[in-house]
């Protein structure tokens, strides 16, 4: 079962865009979580995950976005999601995502929400 | 009408990587129950949750040990049987996550007996540690509409 998850990176000016390809789940979510602390690490805050290649998300995946929202959001920066599928945005709603999270449509207006609302409050 | 019960088992290595194999065969019993897309990926959730606990917190992570799921499936219902022989729990102490506090104290953990709480219709455990724990649900079949008598 090779490629069963991996992640495009991306640069749209100062935004980082990581596109997620497969299956987000408790094998696979050390794989994300290993990027998005090697962006925080690097000082890159504003992030746009594109789900478009995103086939299914467990409670594991969510983990991952939940654990580094506050200290992204706290150095000014945000999370802002796009492109996801009907059937992985139900399992957003199981935990209340879409009123934690900008969830956008597509990447273009996820990138224009970052100049609305730099970083979501609470 | 078909009232015949089918019985569908899958004993798998605790493994973290054959989490997408569980999902591929209770998809499989989705399908063959004609479930929505929507009702199929709540079915593949919960037993993906429960089996990843299992490995991560019945077994610590060891890959050596066994996990079967069992899928019976009747004109009402798709009962799910998962068991394990790792360290059970008390499921009436696990408490409902709040999701907020969870994302301001950096953590993550407990969210899969929500899942599984929340997609399910019913769940139920036996636990007798060290011995053989069993997780037994089921997701009740969405009555199609009858077809007209025109």
């Amino acid at each position: 079962m090779a490629n069963s998850f991996s992640v495009g990176k991306s640069r749209e000016g100062d935004i980082s865009v990581l596109s997620l390809q497969g299956y987000l789940d408790a094998h696979t979510a050390p794989q994300f979580e290993k990027i998005i602390q090697e962006e925080f690490d690097g000082g890159r805050y504003r992030i746009i995950v594109n789900c478009a290649g995103l086939t299914y998300i467990s409670s594991a995946g969510l983990g991952v976005f939940m654990s580094f929202i506050e200290d992204i959001r706290a150095a000014h920066g945000d999370i802002k999601i796009c492109n996801v599928s009907e059937t992985v945005y139900q399992v957003f709603e199981i935990l209340g995502f879409p009123a934690l999270f900008d969830i956008l449509p597509d990447q273009e207006s996820a990138i224009r929400r970052f100049f609305e609302v730099p970083t979501k409050e609470d | 009408m078909d009232s015949m019960e089918r019985t569908f088992q899958l004993h798998v290595p605790s493994s973290t990587e054959n989490l997408a194999m569980i999902r591929d065969f209770v998809g499989s019993i989705a399908d063959r129950a004609g479930m929505s897309p929507g009702e199929k990926v709540k079915l593949e959730l919960a037993v993906d949750e429960a089996c990843a606990n299992v490995i991560e917190h019945a077994y610590g992570s060891d890959g050596t040990r066994e996990v079967t799921v069992k899928a019976i499936l009747d004109a009402e219902a798709v009962h799910i049987e998962i068991v394990d022989t790792g360290r059970g729990f008390d499921p009436t102490m696990i408490k409902e996550p709040n999701v907020e506090e969870l994302m301001k104290n950096r953590k993550s953990g407990g969210l899969g007996l929500h899942f599984i709480r929340t997609v399910m219709d019913e769940v139920q455990y036996q636990i007798v540690p060290g011995q053989k724990n069993e997780l037994r649900m089921i997701k009740r079949l969405k009555k199609k509409e009858p077809p007209s008598d025109s």
